[in-house]
């Protein structure tokens, strides 16, 4: 028994990446950050993408936010290519990405205000947002006064204010300790396990791919491109206990494999 | 440096936080008390070794007591209020011209590229050039009023505002313009919402740096047939070797400079304590 959302075939899927390839002028030299990629994910579900440095993880994740065009093939978000970014696709940053200047009630409101929102609803919404991820008593506060923990909070209170369809995550638990990082994503499946929003999430760690994902996308690196895809038929809720089962270790020596045992270079011709 | 505001009371945050924050509240305090008193100490270790240099009449150098008598003798006359406000006068309207000037102009050289290409190659060129240089061209071109003075105080002033202001533009974290996109702001938003906080502190240190640039060329600005101005009564009071006159001039402008920058001092904590002080 899993939540999982059914087969994409059925669907219309929420992103859509067909014959996606990004390519870069480096020094004159053409470099392949992604390569003929070719990924579905469905309306509500978790995809975490791993891989090593330069896998072009982030590559993918910022051509669906629209801050980066692909060189051929199309990014589509609910059957509509995408062109540029729009608060539809929240974006949470590794680096917080907060407005130093601001406090944290006023970033959170910030894509209210862009949007129009008017003063009594933005208040209402910005508190709900702060009491999801229990920064309400420091709403005041300024960036500076708050832990690496809080910021990545902050931030992603900032995302669900405008209310985005799909939530585009690029490592945002790296820079928190262990600790942190574990409350973190069972907080994040949680509010998953109330909204059922689409999520990208890019990860360096193996078990944090595992544990918050319905699919692990392993990808390689030079050219940029997936490797391979690892169904987590893990049920949810997903608690700690999952992460001590047998099935868990199994799917984590999985990817772990895939991610740390990749063939040194192109396992394929390039495309075109 | 003072870091609390009205937006960080202890009172918004939980109880461990704000005894935390009260406790280096009051380090900082300390150490802000015990950094006045060596200050003041040196003031007056200086003071002392003046009186002594002039008690040793070491290269006729007035003492403090003469130059005070001085001052006192230039104030009870006006003449003092006279020049430092003709001064004065000079200096703010120099650096405001010159600093609202090089505000935009940073701001369009920061955020276009074609205003980047167009505008670049003066402002380097221009500031490879003292503005005292500029001097006699200005005596040409604009006579012997105040337009020359004022004119070459602003250059100063707007030249060293403008790179900085310039600078701040294009340090602006790309992270924080994508996060702004990405919640839907278009490039007015991005630009009012985001570029212009980010830069503020950069525009405060070109300020201040602008402001130390107008006093600085003053003096020679005020060598240009001034009828008064400190500059002015110095050059009056070499004429008659009159060294206390100088000195009381010299510390005026002293003063004054010191005045002013820690009044953008005080504006920069006010408008910056977002900024994490390392």
């Amino acid at each position: 028994m899993t939540n999982l959302p059914t087969s994409t075939a059925a669907v219309a899927p929420k992103i859509a990446f067909r014959g996606v390839s990004c390519v870069f002028d480096l020094k004159g030299a053409a470099f392949r950050a992604v390569a003929d990629v070719d990924l579905e994910v469905g309306d509500g579900e978790i995809v975490t993408l791993v891989g090593p440095s330069g896998c072009g993880k982030s590559t993918l994740m910022n051509m669906v936010a629209g801050l980066l065009e692909p060189s051929a093939g199309t990014v589509s978000v609910d059957g509509r290519p995408v062109r540029g970014p729009g608060p539809e696709r929240g974006v949470i940053f590794q680096q917080y990405a907060l407005f130093p200047w601001l406090t944290v009630r006023e970033n959170v409101a910030f894509g209210l205000e862009i949007a129009g929102v008017p003063r009594a609803e933005r208040e209402r919404t910005v508190a709900r947002c702060l009491d999801l991820v229990g920064l309400g008593a420091f709403a005041d506060a300024l960036p500076k006064a708050l832990s690496g923990g809080m910021k990545q909070r902050c931030a992603i209170a900032r995302a669900y204010a405008v209310d985005p369809k799909v939530l585009l995550m690029d490592e945002p638990f790296g820079a928190l300790d262990a600790l942190t990082r574990v409350h973190m994503q069972e907080q994040l499946l949680q509010t998953w396990s109330r909204d059922r929003r689409t999520i990208l999430f890019i990860t360096h760690d193996v078990d944090e791919a595992v544990y918050l994902a319905h699919r692990v996308v392993v990808m390689a690196a030079r050219p940029g491109r997936i490797h391979r895809i690892v169904p987590v038929d893990l049920p949810h809720p997903r608690t700690a206990a999952s992460r001590l089962s047998p099935e868990f270790q199994r799917l984590r020596n999985e990817v772990w494999t895939a991610v740390y045992h990749q063939p040194e270079t192109a396992d394929r011709p390039p495309p075109g | 440096m003072t870091t609390n505001s009205a937006r960080n009371t202890p009172s918004d945050t939980p109880p461990t936080a704000s005894t935390q924050a009260e406790r280096e509240r009051l380090r900082q305090r300390s150490v802000r008390r015990q950094l006045l008193a060596l200050n003041l100490l040196s003031a007056l270790i200086g003071l002392a070794l003046w009186g002594l240099a002039s008690h040793l009449k070491l290269a006729g150098l007035p003492g403090p007591q003469e130059v005070g008598a001085k001052a006192l003798e230039l104030m009870a006359n006006g003449q003092l209020f006279k020049d430092a406000a003709a001064s004065l006068q000079r200096v703010l309207l120099g650096f405001a011209i010159g600093t609202l000037l090089a505000i935009p102009v940073g701001f369009l050289m920061g955020w276009y590229t074609v205003a980047r290409g167009l505008l670049e190659p003066y402002v380097q060129f221009f500031r490879t050039i003292p503005p005292l240089a500029m001097i006699p061209l200005a005596i040409v071109f604009l006579g012997i009023g105040e337009v020359p003075k004022v004119f070459v105080i602003t250059l100063a002033a707007f030249l060293v505002s403008v790179i900085s202001t310039y600078q701040g533009v294009v340090s602006v974290d790309r992270v924080l313009i994508n996060a702004a996109r990405v919640l839907g702001a278009r490039d007015a938003a991005v630009f009012r919402r985001v570029v212009i906080p980010a830069s503020t502190p950069f525009i405060l240190v070109g300020m201040r740096t602008g402001l130390g640039a107008a006093w600085s060329t003053l003096v020679a600005a005020e060598l240009i047939a001034a009828q008064e101005g400190l500059g002015h009564r110095m050059q009056q009071a070499q004429v008659y070797y009159d060294l206390a006159t100088i000195f009381v001039a010299l510390v005026t402008i002293g003063l004054m400079g010191l005045l002013m920058d820690r009044l953008l001092l005080w504006l920069d904590s006010r408008l910056t304590t977002w900024q994490e002080r390392r």
